[in-house]
């Protein structure tokens, strides 16, 4: 009877055997011809050719597959015939968990090592820091639960593969243990928790501090625009309404502390501030991601909010610490906003207080002279960066605003 | 005594019931079936087919991942438009990105897998001759149906399907100008969505009553087996929050057709100022989440529930610690209510509300802790059998682990802020619900497969599916976690523009050859599930020597389920390998009055009068040793 079925078998491989060939011959044959004919007209047609030989490829795989089935089944009938036992699955089956075991304990340390050491430098803010401690603690505690957790379960079906000589022990329930690894959990996941919620409090801290510099970042399809206050230390109000050609965020004009406010190209910090990002979006949902600063935060159309940090690294310090000439660090979009997200970025540049000081005086007010006959204002007679100066009634707004700021 | 009259009046449906089946046409025995075991096979090829077509979209955009700089002409061919030049435009790829997403965690892992085993397994688990009401029950297949049709014939509108993500929020979706995916797409999305909800809630509603109320003489609830409890315990999930996902989308159809400003506010849209105003985006998140985090769970507990049974009898064991196991079932059902902030912490909600969140989230790690660890006392010292349904048990057990594990991270509110919408999350999500839910719904679909279709699938070809893509899911999602901590931000259509993530391209092609080889082994499993079907093996009447009551039932299949009376249940479906046992299992048919030798005190807790005549025996046994 096995015999009789084996002939068969083979017989039907080779059959198949065959038509995988023939077919492949009239595609190989087809693609050809279609090169020879389009290849004069274009060299982009489809590469049938190449098609073909995936498919083939894959066909002898389930070819393959299927003779070393028919091959372990006659073995294992021949076994039969003879009056062995035949295979034992659960013996291999056994073997080939150990050998995941290893083989994927192995794969994941050089995972963690190799690729591990491929993740984002250190923090290049204050409160980073705290989240990479928590994060390494987090790292410790879930690595050796994983080592744990996997070693017995490959380990234990390995151990306990089955056997007919063999009875299972028959352990319906032990409340002693259950209650030791529900209470072990819950302290691990309480320490965690804590250090969470502390840590997660303190990088959200809203209390506003004399001294902070304001710089507003506002996401629209596919860029971002960033506004620093100018001298007065203070950014104007916004009304989406105002928006248009000229004045793309809406600034409000009414509100004199908008007059100075700047126009920059790059995120220029200064290091050891603290900086407080006004984000606001346009359009759609996007999302202000610096992970360098560890800094995350929605930019909501409707919804503005703020996040509070402090550089610590410099660029050029960064560059030695990365070893890298060319580093730089990115504000990136992190939320989905449309077909141009995955390039929506923004240069970061952390510097000294003294270059901050010299880039922030060169860079151009919002309200352009252009903008100011929109407006019906009256045109700046100076250029100087600082516009408001020359402009009585904001001068005493900017002087009183710094006066406040003084006290 | 309630189980008692259920029970009659489930003899008098199945009397009634033989005079309306001599009408037994074509159409209501193969198209229109009202039988549970028929609507399960529906759902189940319904939901695999949907598995195929979500996991060649994902093949799609995964080629673009790995060679963004290569022009494929046969893309070209294969989609018109959306592939000009032979390379994915960025708008098609968030709409693979999307209907991947929206299929596999809706379509696959709810209909596909609560659809399919709470069909088959609740009315044979339960001993009931079909649901509660087995007409809605058939309505909820069609309106699935529909569902996915109208999901997929999205791909043949002009603009092409939704593509603001799997969570489609507002601004993006609502406003057809944002992108092209938000046009005709997205209102098919939406459309298809309230009918995939109808059919979920249908479902549900037939789950629940028909686990409360039809459960046959003897089966109280602890006695049921877990894959029930799960089952159960996620219609009852589905049921109260799918509505809440009804309302977000109505609202958010009102502010896509209607005008109204639920979501909108303050936005200018290419340069021109847009008239909505007062609404919230972050409502929408909200309403989402509230489904969207539980859906979660409804993805994985029947998993769970499945991985469950099938690791105790293959084990030759009793679950460890079943109570406990019911226990923290329940207590994710509750718990996942009240975390879905955790999706949220970054959108400038309340940093106090992320706290609360955060805490919420962390506690609904312990059940599911107590759940592994108990999965593991299963095994220990276990006789284990090494069929196809049991590896893939233990892969639902290993991915849960290790994904489970990386939701501590983000679960943790100060972690969560650089790690948000990054690769990390991938890696997390597709782990511990993508990868352990489908390898839950896989190792049901080989145990009861003999229940489904009256035959065996092949075990070798099932080790061979198995291997390859339980090895090929951790090549795919394991080097995903260190893309995420290196700031590898999802949905990104290409990497080429950071000149800081070229060195992740190697890794993206790696990734990507792996997803190719996952996909190709499931050839084997579906060479298998179809040949098996018409060729395979017959099955015997207990092929796993399991316990529960499914398998008492006869193998012909025929509306009704049980001829005669439906058996009564004794004892819990648990007890294998007990000891002073003939055999290394107990079905949960037997009396205790049957197995005296093997009885034990526990066995008696709530029954006085058993407990009075085992210890009659015991004392009797016991002068009778004495005496030899």
């Amino acid at each position: 009877m096995g015999f009789k079925k084996l002939i068969s078998s083979k017989k039907t491989l080779s059959l198949f055997a065959a038509l995988v060939l023939f077919g492949t011959n009239i595609l190989m044959a087809q693609s050809t011809g279609g090169t020879a004919l389009d290849g004069s007209t274009t060299n982009k047609g489809v590469a049938w050719g190449s098609v073909g030989y995936y498919t083939l490829l894959f066909l002898v795989a389930c070819l393959c597959v299927a003779i070393f089935g028919k091959i372990l089944k006659v073995y294992d009938l021949t076994q039969k015939m003879q009056g062995k036992k035949g295979l034992n699955w659960n013996n291999i089956m056994g073997v080939c968990c150990l050998i995941f075991l290893i083989a994927g304990m192995y794969g994941a340390y050089w995972s963690l090592t190799v690729q591990g050491s491929m993740k984002l430098p250190i923090s290049a803010s204050v409160h980073g820091v705290a989240i990479d401690d928590m994060f390494d603690l987090t790292t410790i505690l879930t690595l050796i639960v994983f080592v744990i957790t996997q070693f017995l379960l490959f380990g234990f079906l390995f151990l306990y593969r089955g056997s007919d000589k063999r009875k299972a022990y028959f352990l319906p329930h032990n409340n002693t243990i259950e209650k030791v690894w529900t209470i072990i959990p819950a302290i691990v996941l309480t320490i965690l928790v804590v250090f969470g919620f502390f840590t997660w409090q303190k990088v959200m801290d809203t209390t506003p501090e004399k001294g902070d510099i304001n710089i507003d970042v506002t996401g629209h399809q596919f860029a971002w625009e960033l506004r620093y206050p100018g001298p007065d230390g203070k950014l104007g109000d916004l009304d989406f309404r105002l928006s248009s050609p000229l004045n793309i965020l809406g600034i409000n004009y009414k509100d004199a502390n908008s007059f100075d406010d700047l126009r920059a190209d790059t995120l220029v910090l200064p290091v050891n501030k603290v900086i407080r990002l006004n984000i606001h979006a346009q359009d759609v949902i996007h999302s202000v991601y610096m992970p360098h600063f560890r800094v995350q935060l929605n930019a909501v159309p409707g919804l503005p909010t703020f996040f509070k940090f402090t550089p610590t690294i410099t660029t050029v310090q960064m560059r030695q610490i990365t070893d890298n000439p060319n580093f730089e660090y990115l504000l990136y979009c992190n939320k989905i906003c449309g077909g141009g997200h995955y390039n929506m970025q923004k240069v970061v540049r952390v510097v000294s207080q003294a270059e901050y000081q010299d880039w922030i005086a060169r860079q151009k007010p919002y309200l352009t002279d252009q903008l100011r006959q929109q407006l019906k204002m009256p045109v700046a007679p100076v250029l100087a960066p600082v516009a408001a100066a020359a402009k009585p009634a904001g001068q005493d707004k900017a002087l009183a605003n710094r006066l406040a700021l003084n006290k | 005594m309630s189980t008692l009259a259920v029970h009659d009046h489930g003899v008098l449906h199945h009397e009634e019931g033989h005079e309306h089946h001599h009408k037994a046409t074509f159409l209501n025995t193969y198209v229109f079936s009202q039988d549970h075991k028929y609507i399960a096979k529906q759902f189940l090829v319904t939901g695999i087919t949907m598995a195929f077509i979500a996991m060649t979209l994902s093949i799609l955009f995964r080629i673009q991942l790995a060679y963004p700089d290569k022009s494929f002409p046969l893309l070209e061919t294969l989609l018109g438009r959306f592939a000009p030049g032979g390379r994915l435009s960025p708008d098609f790829y968030m709409s693979l990105v999307t209907i991947h997403g929206t299929i596999m965690v809706f379509f696959v892992l709810t209909a596909g897998l609560s659809g399919t085993f709470a069909n088959l397994l609740i009315p044979l688990q339960v001993g009931a001759r079909d649901m509660a009401s087995p007409f809605v029950n058939m309505l909820s297949y069609w309106f699935f149906l529909a569902a996915s049709i109208i999901m997929l014939s999205s791909f043949f509108v002009e603009k092409g399907p939704a593509s603001g993500g799997w969570t489609i929020y507002p601004p993006l979706s609502a406003l057809p100008k944002a992108m092209p995916g938000s046009a005709e797409g997205m209102t098919l999305w939406l459309i298809s969505m309230v009918c995939f909800i109808g059919s979920s809630l249908m479902g549900g509603i037939n789950y629940v009553s028909t686990v409360l109320n039809m459960r046959t003489k003897g089966m109280d609830l602890w006695k049921m087996p877990l894959s029930t409890w799960a089952l159960f315990l996620t219609a009852i999930l589905g049921v109260l929050s799918f509505p809440v996902l009804v309302a977000g989308v109505v609202l958010l159809i009102f502010d896509r057709s209607f005008g109204t400003s639920f979501y909108l506010s303050d936005i200018v849209l290419n340069g021109k100022v847009q008239p909505y105003e007062g609404g919230s985006p972050i409502l929408f998140q909200h309403l989402f989440w509230f489904l969207g985090h539980p859906e979660v769970y409804i993805v994985i507990m029947p998993a769970m529930g499945i991985s469950s049974e099938v690791l105790s009898v293959n084990s030759r064991k009793p679950i460890f610690g079943y109570h406990a196991m019911v226990y923290s079932l329940i207590g994710i059902t509750v718990l996942s209510f009240i975390v879905w902030g955790h999706h949220m912490f970054v959108t400038g909600m309340n940093p106090f509300l992320g706290g609360v969140f955060m805490i919420t989230t962390l506690i609904i790690a312990v059940p599911s802790a107590v759940k592994t660890f108990n999965w593991l006392a299963t095994l220990w010292r276990g006789n284990i059998r090494f069929t196809s349904a049991m590896l893939f048990a233990i892969g639902m057990v290993s991915f849960f682990i290790s994904g489970g594990l990386t939701g501590i991270f983000l679960g943790n509110a100060a972690l969560d802020i650089n790690l948000h919408d990054t690769y990390f999350v991938v890696a997390h999500f597709h782990l511990v619900m993508g990868s352990a839910a489908i390898f839950g719904m896989l190792a049901g679909v080989y145990h009861w497969f003999p229940k489904l279709f009256r035959r065996m699938m092949d075990e070798r070809l099932g080790y061979l599916h198995f291997w390859i893509t339980f090895i090929g899911a951790y090549l795919v999602f394991f080097p995903m976690h260190f893309m995420g901590l290196d700031g590898v931000p999802r949905r990104y259509y290409a990497l080429t523009e950071f000149p800081a993530f070229n060195r992740w391209l190697t890794v993206n092609t790696f990734i990507t050859w792996a997803a190719i080889m996952s996909g190709v082994a499931q050839v084997a499993f579906i060479f298998n599930f179809v040949y098996s079907i018409f060729w395979g093996k017959k099955t015997v009447q207990n092929p796993w020597k399991s316990n529960t009551l499914e398998w008492t039932a006869p193998i012909e299949h025929f509306h009704g389920n049980w001829v005669g009376e439906i058996p009564t249940v004794y004892r819990w479906p648990y007890d294998y390998s007990k000891p002073g046992a003939e055999d290394d299992f107990i079905p949960q048919t037997v009396p205790f009055s049957q197995t005296m030798s093997s009885n034990l005190p526990h066995d008696f807790e709530d029954n006085p009068a058993g407990l009075e005549e085992y210890n009659k025996w015991t004392t009797a046994n016991k002068a009778n040793e004495e005496v030899k």
